[in-house]
């Protein structure tokens, strides 16, 4: 067995048993610290698949970045809230959890039917991270799609300006000095 | 060599997970977090077929991916919190009175 078969039977189990632990979880950090042990494993993946870049930013973006926000408002929100085991529509638990597995059978059929589980690709992948994997990389994002790259710049403002918005709170106008020393001159 | 097919199936399977986690669980957070597994699943069967196809397209677009979902995060939470603000409850059930 190879090092990255190792790894990959190794992680895998990990990362799939972190997902279900996250979805199981009553308390939301629990969930959180899941979900933080999975983008670690899947930037472990990406790895093995030959793209160190996207590991660098799975970590950095994905498990530092996006979970520390997350923690922030599961602390914000407070911690302990129960969840209600009510359900709208009866049985919709069950009916949901057969549903998927149903999809996940038939995707897995069709991973079988339309490539093989067995195939590792196209020969000649090292000639395609020519250089290292952060050049090729960039090379394909500042030629092919350098107009989707500053788009992105623009979805980040926007997303930046429009939480702030949202989260605004609208404080009652506290009157300042000069309009304290208006008050005064109108009741002279 | 890991077998490509390997990590498409792992990826199914998270991506299933996650779909579990958005139709039973009814904390907005968690539901949002189970949102993320899937964006993270999918993301993984991205890379996995760029290696398959010798193309690094499938990473360009793991990596946009990435910037849509941290945006995504960043409006998402900011909803939630708003929602909070004004109803104390982040159970989805309840902010079914957003029809009204």
């Amino acid at each position: 067995m190879s090092p990255e078969q190792l790894v990959f039977w190794i992680l895998a189990p990990i990362s799939v048993a972190a997902a279900i632990g996250m979805v199981l979880s009553r308390n939301a950090i629990h969930s959180a610290l899941f979900l933080v042990v999975n983008f670690v494993t899947i930037a472990v993946f990406y790895l093995v698949l030959g793209s160190p870049f996207l590991f660098v930013v799975q970590i950095a973006v994905y498990a530092g970045a996006i979970m520390v926000l997350f923690l922030f408002v599961i602390m914000l929100l407070g911690v302990d809230r129960s969840e209600s085991l009510y359900e709208n529509i009866r049985g919709h638990r069950v009916i949901s959890v057969v549903l998927v597995v149903g999809v996940l059978l038939e995707i897995i059929t069709a991973i079988r039917l339309g490539m093989g589980v067995g195939s590792t690709g196209a020969p000649g992948w090292g000639a395609v991270n020519e250089g290292g994997n952060p050049q090729a990389l960039a090379r394909v994002l500042f030629s092919d799609y350098f107009l989707p790259f500053e788009v992105t710049s623009i979805l980040l403002i926007v997303a930046a300006v429009a939480a702030m918005v949202m989260t605004r709170q609208r404080l009652k106008a506290v009157p300042s000095a000069s309009d304290a020393s208006k008050d005064e001159e109108v009741a002279a | 060599m890991v077998p490509t097919g390997y990590f498409v199936v792992l990826s199914a399977v998270l991506f299933s997970i996650g779909t579990i986690g958005v139709l039973t669980r009814r904390n907005a957070l968690i539901m949002f977090m189970s949102v993320e597994l899937q964006l993270n699943a999918v993301n993984l069967s991205l890379v996995a077929f760029s290696r398959q196809l010798g193309n690094l397209d499938g990473q360009v677009l793991a990596f946009f991916s990435m910037v849509v979902a941290a945006a995504e995060v960043v409006v998402g939470l900011a909803i939630i919190v708003s929602i909070f603000r004004r109803r104390a409850t982040i159970n989805v059930d309840d902010e079914s009175l957003l029809r009204w």
